[in-house]
């Protein structure tokens, strides 16, 4: 399969954690769509090290899990701290900066 | 599993699998990946949105072994399926479980405009890659020749060899600062075991609560438990399923009457037994 194909699966994958990130509201369901976006830029930047034939584009894509790893052991850290002052994980709720 | 291991290997120069078969592979992992990812932002329950979100993520990792990287598919399946994906179930079963999000929009039209923000980026994104052209791989190269393992780690610790060093202050600075945030402070004394010792004395209650159904006259869970004194105790009874009759419109003193009807039967049998074996029934 060329890797356009990949390249599409991967912006469309993209597009549905975006959609996913705008529409959730529930801290922990956004997290996992942002996930899912960083999933598709991977997969993204796999094809793109297949079609110029060197390995450079995973590497990218290797970092790119390494600081999902940080970004998710921090993100998650926080939502347990806000939701043990809120009691809630959705993001309605905290407001504070809004009045 | 010859097959398996071959997608492992990347095959050699990344991809030489069998055309057809790359294409078949393909279509099957997009089809499952895209319709999991769309379950995944419209299912309502937090852990069905992970299950999804591996589906997703194991697919991808096949997807990299197709691809001639092998070394990030067992990345993609130990890190992110492995690891992050657990976190994630930890933290939803910590809070996440019984917060059912919402359905109503606090934003007026939010899911409305959030679609059609998706469609316009899909847009954009598609024509923007339709017109670059992108060409098919060349077909042998001197990076896939080899092993990917050791291509992936050359180009690490040559090139790359300062963004390395520097994920590891990322990662010691993401542990420091995970710990940080987990950290909560003491507002009160530490109590002592002669502390709990006291306070439970002071309750006066000092054996655990009676467990349902313990000298009752069933054992079945909703039973009032028997205490030694003859009486019956509804702190046995599980709030849950008193609540669970409230929810399905029972009676929950309804079944108490059968069982005071049963009791009544029963004492009766008591009290022959008792003259069969000729004591007296010392209750």
């Amino acid at each position: 399969m060329s890797p356009a194909a990949y390249v599409f699966l991967s912006v469309i994958l993209f597009v549905i954690g975006a959609v996913g990130v705008l529409v959730r509201r529930n801290a922990i369901l956004i997290f996992m769509s942002v996930e899912l976006m960083l999933n598709a830029c991977n997969l993204a930047f796999v094809s793109f090290a297949r079609l110029q034939g060197n390995l450079d584009g995973q590497v990218v894509a290797f970092f790119v899990m390494v600081v999902a790893a940080a970004e998710v052991v921090v993100g998650l850290a926080i939502l347990m701290a806000i939701y043990r002052a809120r009691k809630s994980a959705s993001v309605d709720d905290a407001s504070l900066l809004k009045y | 599993m010859n097959h398996l291991l071959f997608l492992a290997n990347g095959g050699t120069g990344g991809t030489n699998l069998d055309p057809l078969y790359g294409k078949a592979m393909f279509w099957i992992l997009a089809v499952l990946a895209v319709s999991a990812a769309l379950a995944m932002i419209l299912v309502r329950q937090a852990v069905h949105c992970a299950l999804m979100l591996a589906v997703v993520m194991l697919s991808l990792s096949a997807m990299y072994a197709m691809q001639g990287a092998p070394f990030l598919a067992f990345v993609q399946v130990i890190v992110y399926t492995g690891a992050v994906l657990m976190l994630f179930l930890f933290v939803v079963m910590l809070i996440g479980v019984n917060s059912a999000e919402a359905l109503k929009e606090t934003i007026r039209g939010q899911r409305l405009w959030a679609a059609l923000a998706g469609i316009g980026l899909a847009a954009l994104l598609i024509v923007g890659i339709g017109h670059a052209s992108i060409g098919n791989p060349p077909a042998q190269t001197s990076a896939y020749s080899t092993d990917n393992l050791t291509g992936l780690a050359k180009l690490i610790f040559t090139t790359y060899v300062y963004p390395f060093e520097i994920t590891s202050a990322l990662l010691i600075t993401a542990a420091l600062g995970a710990m940080v945030l987990a950290h909560r402070e003491r507002s009160g004394p530490k109590l002592t075991q002669r502390d709990i010792a006291r306070r439970k004395i002071e309750s006066g209650q000092v054996a655990p609560e009676p467990p349902p159904g313990v000298y009752a006259l069933h054992n079945a869970v909703d039973m009032p438990a028997m205490l030694p004194d003859g009486t019956t105790t509804n702190r046995s009874v599980s709030g849950a399923i008193t609540q669970r009759d409230v929810d399905l419109h029972r009676d929950p003193e309804g079944n108490v009457l059968t069982d005071l009807a049963a009791e009544d039967r029963i004492k009766s049998e008591r009290a022959l037994e008792a003259g069969t074996l000729g004591r007296e029934e010392t209750q």
